[in-house]
């Protein structure tokens, strides 16, 4: 096991005594070289977990361990210099995550700088080594982010996060901004690096076919808590909690003979506001089976199937 | 269904930079029949925005230009004609409905007065009656406790209950034609649903034409009838929704599909992405738009520009590809007109 969570919770205090429950409580393993997909509605704290995962964001409460070791609640510099050679990030947004006013030498190399241990000179050929591998041109290096499209600067930006060779990169959305053509690229790519050098990746995104397309597990989130965690095919195919089966009914299919035989029922509602939350199920106000424990009592997690886990009361 | 509600011709769209100008759309022609939806898809830059844009007369003009075409509402054309008079058919007979819902309301106006304004305009009707007509839209949209909810502001609201009250504007005064561009692109797959599912069924309700532009595959299939591929400014594929699914008959087509996962494959098949980058509309061309990164390219694509084929006359599937031309080598992945198909 390479990273595991024990109850992680991340509040953020929005004032006047209210609190956002963005991560409430997550308690998730992942395995050395697998790919965990992380999937879930917007709000419902994906992006805020695989932050406060790596440190970027500081815990309120619970542990992290990375390869047996704790991790700290809030990092501090040294701390964050020690780790990011381990724990990098690729970012959702290819635009808002590159400095417009530095070269791509500079946004690719700074990280092999600020650890130091590979010499100035040494940083030019490193750099055009990884815009190779991520199939970029080395003559790019003296070029700026605005001269790249959507699924080069998403290059760029895992080439920054690839370079210092970590051993766990969390990808934020990594592919939800560009074009279908280019998605397939990245995919391929990650699935390539995974397997060259044996990385861990946490795949955070809300595009269910291609999660399930593109992890060995898949994890399941609403409103900063876990529903549903097991190998892809299990939790895509035989999904065992009401969310997750509604989730994934509400996936269309590219199919147009699928889609005419396909009868939806949508959920009902959108996701609850996440501000001062007390206990029991989130899912609660919009389950359609729905039992009076589920408002007060928080579900504990079952194992209904070897590796795969649901926190529903109907499965206690 | 062949009562054809709306018909474009050789639409064509550029517009004035400084680089020159890009023809963004290069003489599109399409058509939608009443009650059905025809999907437009593509990639960002490949003018499916444009080309919607340009027959509402929603384009900036200049650096905006129609260079050339028609589009016949009802056989009347209405291309490029002056703010005044496009105002009659504009948010009448076509709605339009906008992939951010948030930038698109006014943020200082009340929901129910956006609404109202459309009506007041539109149906001269008083403040009191559209006010009351606005709330009975936004019911119709399934937004809960309408009433209340049309005197909040949109910030008030969340992005799916935005796109309703979108929904509920555009249907203010009846139109024959939705134009929806990209309606669900910035909501989750479970609101997508409802979104989705809301639009089926006010067109079986109203019976409404839609016009539906996107580029997910998945969306196309669950909603249209027709299809029309679009890339680099031109339609280069279009028919029914099973002759684009089952019978792609150009490489982009194929290409779009092979790049997306299908949940039927098994987990270790490879995607297979389109490789290079469209091409630069500065300078468009002389031959397939296509033709730097198609798998099946010819020496003839270079340099010359594909004919539309048609393939079959009853659903009108029609390929902008050589590979469609009578003395074309046979390719065992598209599907070719003149070859012998089993099924």
């Amino acid at each position: 096991m390479l990273i595991e969570t024990k109850d992680l919770k991340k509040h953020f205090h929005i004032g006047r005594n209210q609190t956002l429950h963005a991560v409430d409580g997550i308690s998730l393993q992942i395995e050395e070289n697998e790919i965990l997909g992380l999937v879930g509605e917007s709000g419902s704290g994906k992006s805020t977990f695989g932050k406060a995962l790596i440190g970027l964001h500081p815990r309120t409460a619970g542990t992290t361990t990375y390869n047996g070791e704790l991790l700290p609640a809030k990092f501090t510099a040294a701390d964050h210099l020690k780790y990011s050679k381990e724990l990098q990030m690729i970012f959702q947004d290819p635009y808002s995550s590159l400095n417009p006013r530095m070269t791509v030498l500079d946004i690719v190399g700074e990280g092999l700088l600020i650890q130091g241990q590979t010499k100035r000179s040494d940083v030019k050929d490193q750099v055009a080594l990884w815009l190779e591998k991520v199939g970029l041109n080395a003559d790019h290096m003296s070029r700026y982010p605005h001269e790249f499209s959507g699924g080069q600067r998403q290059r760029i930006g895992i080439a920054r996060a690839m370079i210092i060779q970590p051993r766990f990169v969390v990808c934020d959305e990594p592919i939800s901004a560009l074009d279908v053509s280019v998605q397939a690229q990245v995919v391929n790519l990650l699935e390539q690096l995974k397997q060259d050098l044996g990385l861990t990746l946490l795949f955070i995104a809300h595009d269910l076919s291609m999660v399930r397309y593109v992890s060995d597990r898949m994890a399941v989130m609403y409103l900063g808590s876990l529903v549903e965690s097991g190998p892809s095919d299990d939790v895509f195919f035989n999904p065992q909690h009401p969310y997750t089966q509604l989730l994934i009914e509400a996936n269309p299919e590219p199919d147009p003979e699928t889609e005419r035989n396909h009868k939806y029922v949508p959920i009902v509602g959108e996701i609850t506001s996440p501000i001062n939350l007390g206990p029991g199920c989130r899912f609660a106000d919009r389950c359609p089976k729905v039992m009076s424990q589920c408002r007060s009592v928080t579900p504990k997690t079952t194992v209904v199937a070897p590796n795969h886990t649901v926190n529903c009361h109907l499965f206690e | 269904m062949s009562d054809k509600i709306l018909e474009v011709d050789n639409l064509s769209v550029e517009f004035a930079t400084y680089g020159g100008d890009v023809k963004a759309v290069r003489g599109v022609s399409f058509h939608v029949n009443r009650g059905e939806t025809l999907a437009i898809v593509g990639e960002s830059g490949c003018g499916k925005s444009v080309t919607v844009q340009a027959i509402m007369g929603i384009i900036p003009m200049p650096p905006g230009k129609i260079t050339g075409g028609t589009a016949k509402l009802n056989g009347k054309n209405i291309l490029g004609l002056p703010a005044k008079e496009a105002n009659l058919f504009r948010g009448v007979e076509i709605g339009m409905i906008f992939q951010d819902p948030m930038t698109s309301l006014n943020p200082t106006m009340t929901i129910g007065d956006q609404i109202s304004e459309t009506l007041m305009v539109h149906r001269g009707m008083s403040y009191k009656d559209a006010s009351a007509m606005a709330v009975q839209l936004l019911d119709k949209t399934k937004i809960a406790e309408a009433a209340k909810r049309a005197k909040q502001y949109p910030f008030e609201f969340s992005g799916g209950m935005l796109q309703r009250a979108m929904i509920a504007q555009s249907l203010a005064c009846n139109p024959a034609v939705l134009m929806a561009d990209e309606p669900t692109t910035a909501l989750d797959v479970t609101i997508q649903a409802q979104i989705l599912e809301l639009m089926a069924e006010l067109q079986r309700t109203e019976n409404m034409s839609i016009i539906l532009i996107t580029h997910d595959l998945a969306v196309v299939a669950r909603m249209a009838d027709r299809v029309a591929v679009m890339y680099a400014g031109q339609i280069i594929e279009s028919g029914s929704v099973d002759d684009i699914f089952y019978r792609s008959s150009h490489p982009y087509t194929l290409g779009l599909k092979e790049a997306m996962p299908s949940n039927k494959d098994n987990r270790d098949k490879k995607l297979s992405p389109i490789l290079g980058s469209p091409p630069d509309l500065f300078h468009p061309p002389a031959g397939c738009g296509y033709y730097a990164r198609c798998p099946y390219a010819m020496k003839v694509c270079e340099h010359n520009q594909p004919a539309e084929y048609l393939l079959a006359g009853d659903t009108a599937h029609q390929s902008r590809c050589w590979l469609q031309h009578e003395g074309a080598p046979a390719n065992e992945h598209l599907y070719q007109a003149g070859a012998d198909h089993a099924d």
